[in-house]
Order: structure tokens, then sequence, then C-alpha cells
């Protein structure tokens, strides 16, 4: 059996007395694609940070390699989120660097790698999403959707273990998004785990094994494309019949 | 409307205490590795030198200005040829770190909390974290530094601009020469006349980066958020400043009674 890259166990999240995740566990395996669905506010984005400890849960734990996130000290924090990528839901560039500087920026902290090297490195992350001719753009410079690739290739640029998208396509027309999806695929092929935050159907189905449904911070239903589409929940069913974009 | 006020005070002395431990936490970790020394550097350019300027005029104006008041006052006595060393004395010991670390406040002080603010409410902070690098350390412990590095040498120059300020107004109206000017100006004035007043203001530069930094790390709702951050960011470093110069002038008082 192929061990758990990452274990949520019954996670509990409140902000300002609103719970926004309930119990919450699920685990994914490695190199897997686990995509999590679900409306608008039902707890995906929080989910993605309790599983790089941005946040921590009011109850419950969650497992990264088997070390457990919610005790970690910051240097061993440190250590595993070395071993994560993580694109945010609106990209997060550092606007006061060039994009090229954001892709080289983890690299910078933590390898002593020369200059030239870790440049070629981040023109082939950018290669990768397409930005190739943006490295010394700013962050300022770009659309909203070549934003969101460069978070990507900056996500991508240790070539981590797991990688966590929070929507990859939203804002990206169909035909970019549809590459975001192969390098996604790609990815997980070469053996990364991958979890994907998304409201795009056909995109989910595509890059991930596993699909999980959130609503009022509870996972309502989880199993693949074709056990949601017959789903005992309307919801569920309703969702993955839609073809949600973004 | 007791109890508000009682709470009122509680909301501020927590507040307080939060800013005190979160500038505490900065002295802890500056001085443990690893060390953030081109993130100091590229600050303190950018907090000290990019100031420079800015205290350089003041102080040249402030120099004018304290020279024509001292003279006024001065000359009812017949005691003219006291007149520089009265400014270096005002300017030395007061004026000069005083003005230095308000203007620095404002300038400094809105700056770090905008940026911090505006980092923090579109994730960047986040961010940093994500990629495994230490937020607070990166981009609180360094700006910290920085001011309290860069404060007493901003001090130092408009102490400097001032007296030549003063050199001007008094060579205008008396034709006085430089080199008597000067004579006269460090007649009184004393290396620890100069250094507890300058070195206090690295204290100075430690209120304007805690609450700088302070204040864009909890920063919330969005742009409106990050105005609000800027704002509050120069008007607590002012008051706290002016607050802590009391009991700091006290405390040299008593530490360099003949300094002081």
């Amino acid at each position: 059996m192929t061990e758990a890259a990452i274990r949520l166990d019954r996670v509990t999240k409140s902000f300002d007395g609103r719970k926004v995740l309930d119990d919450v566990s699920f685990d994914v395996a490695e190199g897997r694609g686990f995509g999590l669905l679900g409306r608008s506010g039902t707890g995906k984005s929080v989910t993605l940070k309790h599983i790089i400890g941005l946040i921590k849960p009011d109850e419950g734990r969650v497992f990264v390699h088997g070390e457990d996130v919610t005790s970690l000290g910051r240097r061993d924090l440190a250590d595993v989120r070395r071993r994560m990528g993580f694109l945010f839901q609106n990209a997060a560039l550092f606007d006061s660097i060039s994009v090229g500087e954001n892709v080289a920026f983890p690299l910078r902290r933590h390898t002593d790698w020369p200059d030239a090297r870790i440049r070629d490195v981040a023109r082939a992350r950018l290669a990768d999403v397409g930005l190739q001719d943006d490295f010394d753009k700013m962050p300022a410079d770009l659309s909203g959707g070549m934003k969101k690739r460069a978070g990507l290739a900056r996500a991508m640029a240790f070539d981590p273990d797991i990688l966590l998208v929070d929507e990859p396509s939203a804002g990206l027309d169909p035909l970019t998004a549809d590459e975001i999806d192969e390098l996604l695929v790609d990815l997980k092929k070469q053996g990364t785990t991958i979890v994907v935050v998304t409201h795009n159907i056909p995109s989910a189905r595509h890059i991930c094994d596993e699909l999980a449904v959130l609503h009022d911070g509870r996972i309502i239903a989880r199993g693949t494309a074709e056990e949601l589409k017959d789903s005992e929940h309307d919801l569920v069913r309703t969702f993955m019949r839609s073809q949600g974009t973004g | 409307m007791l109890e508000r006020v009682g709470t009122a005070i509680l909301a501020g002395l927590a507040w307080v205490g939060a800013v005190f431990l979160f500038g505490l936490r900065a002295l802890r970790e500056a001085v443990l590795p690893p060390y953030e020394f081109r993130e100091i550097a590229r600050h303190v350019f950018e907090i000290g030198w990019r100031s420079t300027p800015l205290v350089a005029t003041s102080g040249l104006a402030i120099g004018v200005v304290l020279s024509m008041h001292t003279r006024a006052s001065l000359e009812r006595f017949g005691a003219e040829a006291m007149i520089p060393a009265g400014l270096a004395i005002a300017l030395i010991r007061e004026t000069g770190p005083l003005v230095t670390a308000l203007l620095v406040a404002g300038r400094v002080g809105a700056g770090i909390g905008a940026e911090l603010g505006a980092m923090k409410v579109t994730e960047q902070i986040d961010a940093l974290e994500a990629v495994a690098v230490d937020s607070f350390r990166f981009l609180a412990v360094t700006r910290i530094l920085a001011c309290i590095l860069a404060m007493p040498l901003l001090t130092t120059i408009t102490d400097f601009f001032g007296m030549l300020g003063g050199y001007v107004a008094e060579a205008a109206i008396s034709g006085m020469s430089w080199s008597l000017y000067f004579d006269r100006a460090f007649s009184l004035i004393e290396f620890r006349d100069f250094v507890p007043a300058t070195l206090k203001t690295a204290v100075f530069g430690m209120i304007v980066g805690t609450i700088g930094c302070y204040l864009g790390f909890t920063t919330t709702q969005g742009t409106e958020g990050v105005g609000r951050t800027s704002t509050r960011s120069v008007v607590l470093s002012s008051i706290l400043i002016i607050v802590t110069n009391v009991v700091l002038v006290r405390l040299i008082l008593i530490l360099f009674p003949a300094g002081a």
C-alpha cells in the first residue's frame, strides 16, 4: 500500500465563531491527484493552508509525509515546507521584485547555487508555464492569468514532492488552462502529489484521481469522478454535471 | 460609561503589551542565526540614506530658526556670544534627536506599515512562509534593526546641518566667522552631551520599526486597512516617541548628571 503523503485527521477550524472546517478527514497517497470541490466559502483554501501549516486547526491534526505539521517548531515546519509548493488563489507574487526573481526567490534562499544556475532554473520554470519572455517584468505588469502562471512557476521552483494549487485555471483562457492542466498531469506522472482546489470540473476530472466535495465545512462526498457523478447528494451530482470554470 | 472607559483602557494596555512582546521577540531573534545581513543593509539604505535629504533640510531650517530665537532671547542680556553654545546644547541634547525621530516616524513608519500591510492583505507574507522563509525574521527583524541602526546616524546628520543652519543665520546677522562660531558652539558641549542623546534615538528607531511592523503584520480589511495602518503607524509612533523621550531624558539626567 502506498504511504499517505498528506493526511488530515478530524480537523476543525472556526473563524470569529463560524465553523469553517468541521471534523474534516482525508488522505492523499503519494503521487496521486486529489481535488477539493465545493461552493465558494466552504473552506477549500483554508484546507490547503492547513496542509502547509499556514493555519493551525482548533482540533485535529495534519500529517505531511508522516510528520504532524500542527505540532512542529518553526525550523522543522520550514523543512517540511521546502518539500511543498503552494499556488495561492491570487498568486501572491512578491510585488517588489521581478517575475523571474519571484521564481528564483526560494532557490536563492535555500540553495548555494551560483546565480547563473538559479536564473536558468527560474527561466525553465517560467517556460513550463509559457512565461519564458517575462522574466524581467514586474508582477504589476502581468495580467491576472499570467500572475497565476508565474505563481505556479514559483510553486514548482524546488521540484516539490507535494504541490498545493488553489484554483489553477481561474482567470486563464481555455487553451492556457488546458496547458496548465497538462503540466500538472505531467508533474503527477513524475511522482508529485497534487492537491487541487477548483471549480473547474473538467479540469478536476483530468488532473485528479480522487475528488472530495466540501459543503458547510464537511466533506459530504469523496471518490472518483465517476463515483461522485452518481452520488446520493443532489448537490454533488449537480456539481459534477456542471462545466464550471475557474 | 465607566465600564466602557475601563474596557478601552484594558484594550489599550493589551495592545501596548502585544507591541512590546513583538519588539522583544524581534530583539531576541536578531541575535540568533541565521542573520539577514543583506536585508538589513538594504533597509538601512532605504530607511537611512533615503531619509537623509529630509533630515538634512529640516536640520538646516531648524538651525536657522533656533539661532534666530536664541539671538532674540540672549540679546536682552547682552549675551550674544553665547548664541552658538546655546544653539548647540538645544540642538544636540534634545531638538535634533526628537525632530529626527518624528520625521523618520512620518516617513519610514508610514512606509513600513503600508508595505507590510499590503503584503499581508495580498497574502505575500503567507507566500513567504509557504516557501519556507521565516516572515517575521525576514520582514520585521530586518526592518526594526535597520531603524535602530539608522536613527542615531540620521540624528547626527540633523545635528550637523542644524549647526550649519545656525552658522548661516549667525553669519548673515553678525558676520561671525566659521571658526569662531564652532569654537563657541562646542565650548560648552562635551562628548557625554552628544553620546547619550544620540544613542537614545536607537530606542526611537525601535519604536518606529516595531509599531510599523506590528501594525503591518496585523492589517486586515484590504486596502482600507492598509491606509489605516499607515496612518496609525505615524500617529502611534509619534506619541510613543514623545512619551518615551520623557522617560529617557530623566534616565539620562540620572546616569549623566552633568551631560543631560
